[in-house]
């Protein structure tokens, strides 16, 4: 450690005005700061200070997000050996895995910080970290076999259009995990929907076994397959096919545990975006008239991206609501929402997808009219008193 | 009444002609006519023929209400213009019906919306009723160019990206396909036209320095 950072602080004047790569110096920075706190002070106005910083903080949901792939790896041979009819070990599904998902990784990154560097010099800003736990979001919504090229046109386009237009990191309206997932939904359907997409090998003919079908729980439900469904344990473990990383509400759990721990991700976006899902399930339930409304409630948690939405996307905390009671508004809609779009448009079986977006839409409406509210509260206490 | 009559093609003239193409362009600058601009860009074709018939919806109105400038009473002018503007409409819609068929039922709605285009209400307002004719058809065409120079740009990409074609024309070739490359399905969707004014707009403020607000 200490002779890394003399290391640093040898090379740190040729990046410094006047320096040989004077040019740099905003890489050079975000380089410094990734691997120790920043020296840097502020002095000017009111600041919350935190030991905590933002690389620190998106540290945090990286690893968080680490069961959900390591799950996903396996997850990804697993399925691939059953539809071809071989026998995998454990290691054999996770080494095929890490085969088929880490180049996708590798892309999202390398593109995503390619432009987060280049915007950066341009305007002579810092480099933001934003995009630390954006690059491994992107991967683990989508499906596995997803062209390399496709996933680097999607992530140019959630970082270009979806961020750096609106000024880049923090004052981006939506999430840019997300925005890459729709760009991709949207913009190549053959490669994001239908049942062959899930499972590595498919799209090119490898899957032999014919009791094995490889639609997602969520399309066999849409499609009122109900005795095709997988039982609740194999949702809740996540052995069903699905996007990379979403499949398994467990690993997610383990994420939710470890964000929710730090104090990172919102508690109140969770949970209400559960009580959401729940809400709209019932909802569904009472008035049910087919075979997908009639799911109970609880399952619609385990299914599709939800669980997956919830802990990782909806508590953004650049895109959510940011007073306490609109993350709760927030939270509550975007579950009800999803499960709403879910079940009735049955054109976008991804609803969660699509409600986190709306909702990161609403989400400075919602704390406008919170803050208007109390102002207003406040006011009439005021009055009473003179 | 001047004595000394101005050239036909004065600096200023011209000015009127070339304005809009950058400075003031009817779509990336003042924001107007975006519907249309939504709507009919999936592909070249089509927003050429639009951005013709617009031209000429334009140039002619323009001239007219220059011409009845004087004798419009201010109150009914709006009326008067409308009239104008649906007479015009109706020929190039008609025309369009006789000669080019397949593309007036591209166009379908859009011809006939070209009425509400507030690109061309505008200039009516803002400059016809005020101005000699010579004049008024310069800035006519000059708008009318400008938005169709928008429209084609927006149009070439939405088709290269959506379709692989421009013109109708396929340009990727086969082998890009078998390589594995696909259409853009978002292209072809209005949301995808929006943002292509957007990175337009965007990348005209980087190069015009006098069109970014302060702020």
């Amino acid at each position: 450690m200490k002779s890394l950072r003399r290391y640093i602080d040898k090379v740190k004047p040729h990046f410094e005005k006047g320096g040989k790569f004077e040019i740099l110096e905003s890489t050079f920075e975000a380089f410094e700061t990734f691997l120790f706190v920043s020296d840097k002070v502020t002095s000017k106005g009111t600041h919350v200070r935190d030991a905590n910083d933002m690389k620190r903080t998106m540290a945090i949901v990286v690893l968080a997000v680490v069961p959900t792939v390591l799950f996903g790896m396996w997850n990804v041979g697993y399925h691939h050996f059953m539809a071809t009819g071989q026998e995998g070990t454990l290691l054999e599904c996770f080494w095929l895995g890490f085969l088929r998902v880490f180049p996708i990784i590798v892309v999202s990154y390398v593109v995503g910080l390619g432009i987060e560097f280049a915007f950066a010099q341009h305007r002579g800003h810092a480099v933001n970290e934003g995009f630390l736990v954006s690059g491994i979001l992107i991967p683990l919504i989508i499906p596995v076999d997803t062209p390399l090229w496709m996933v680097a046109v999607a992530t140019a386009f959630a970082v270009i259009i979806g961020k750096e237009v609106f000024g880049g990191t923090g004052m981006n309206i939506m999430n840019p995990a997300l925005t890459a997932r729709a760009f991709l939904f949207f913009a190549y359907p053959s490669f994001m929907s239908g049942n062959a997409v899930w499972t590595h090998g498919m799209i090119a003919g490898e899957g032999i076994i014919d009791s094995y079908s490889g639609a997602t729980p969520l399309a066999e439900a849409a499609a009122g397959h109900m005795a095709n469904l997988p039982s609740v344990a194999e949702m809740f473990i996540g052995t069903i096919p699905g996007s990379i990383g979403e499949t398994s509400t467990l690993a997610i759990l383990i994420g939710a545990a470890i964000l929710l721990i730090t104090g990172v991700g919102s508690a109140r976006i969770i949970i209400s975006t559960f009580v959401g899902g729940l809400a709209m399930g019932l909802l569904l339930n009472i008035f049910a008239v087919n075979v997908f409304m009639e799911l109970p409630a609880y399952q619609h948690l385990l299914l599709g991206g939800f669980a997956f939405g919830a802990v990782f996307m909806a508590t953004d905390p650049v895109s959510a609501s940011q007073t306490p009671k609109g993350k709760i508004i927030y939270g509550f809609l975007i579950g009800f929402l999803a499960v709403l779009i879910r079940v009735i448009n049955p054109a976008y079986p991804e609803g969660v997808m699509l409600a986190i977006l709306l909702m990161n839409v609403f989400a400075p409406l919602i704390d406008h009219y919170v803050i208007e509210g109390n102002i207003k509260k406040r006011l009439k206490r005021a009055k009473v008193k003179a | 009444m001047s004595a000394e009559k101005e050239p036909l093609f004065s600096s200023k003239n011209i000015k009127l002609l070339t304005g809009p193409l950058n400075d003031s362009n009817p779509i990336t600058v003042q924001v107007l006519g975006i519907c249309s601009a939504l709507a009919v860009t999936v592909k070249v074709k089509p927003a050429f023929v639009m951005a013709l018939s617009v031209l000429v919806v334009m140039a002619v109105s323009n001239v007219v209400i220059s011409l009845l400038r004087k004798t419009v009473p201010p109150r009914i002018r709006i009326i008067v213009q409308l009239v104008v503007i649906a007479a015009m409409v109706i020929l190039v819609d008609q025309v369009l019906k006789a000669f080019l068929y397949d593309i007036s039922k591209q166009l379908s709605v859009f011809v006939g919306l070209i009425i509400t285009n507030c690109i061309i209400m505008g200039r009516l307002e803002a400059f016809a009723l005020s101005n000699k004719p010579w004049q008024s058809f310069l800035d006519g065409v000059g708008n009318a160019a400008g938005y169709g120079v928008i429209l084609i740009i927006v149009a070439f990409f939405r088709e290269l990206l959506g379709s692989g074609t421009v013109w109708g024309f396929k340009v990727i070739p086969e082998s890009v396909y078998d390589f594995g490359y696909e259409n853009n399905g978002l292209m072809i969707l209005p949301p995808m036209a929006l943002i292509v004014v957007g990175v337009i707009i965007w990348v005209q403020r980087a190069k015009n320095k006098k069109l970014v607000e302060s702020n």
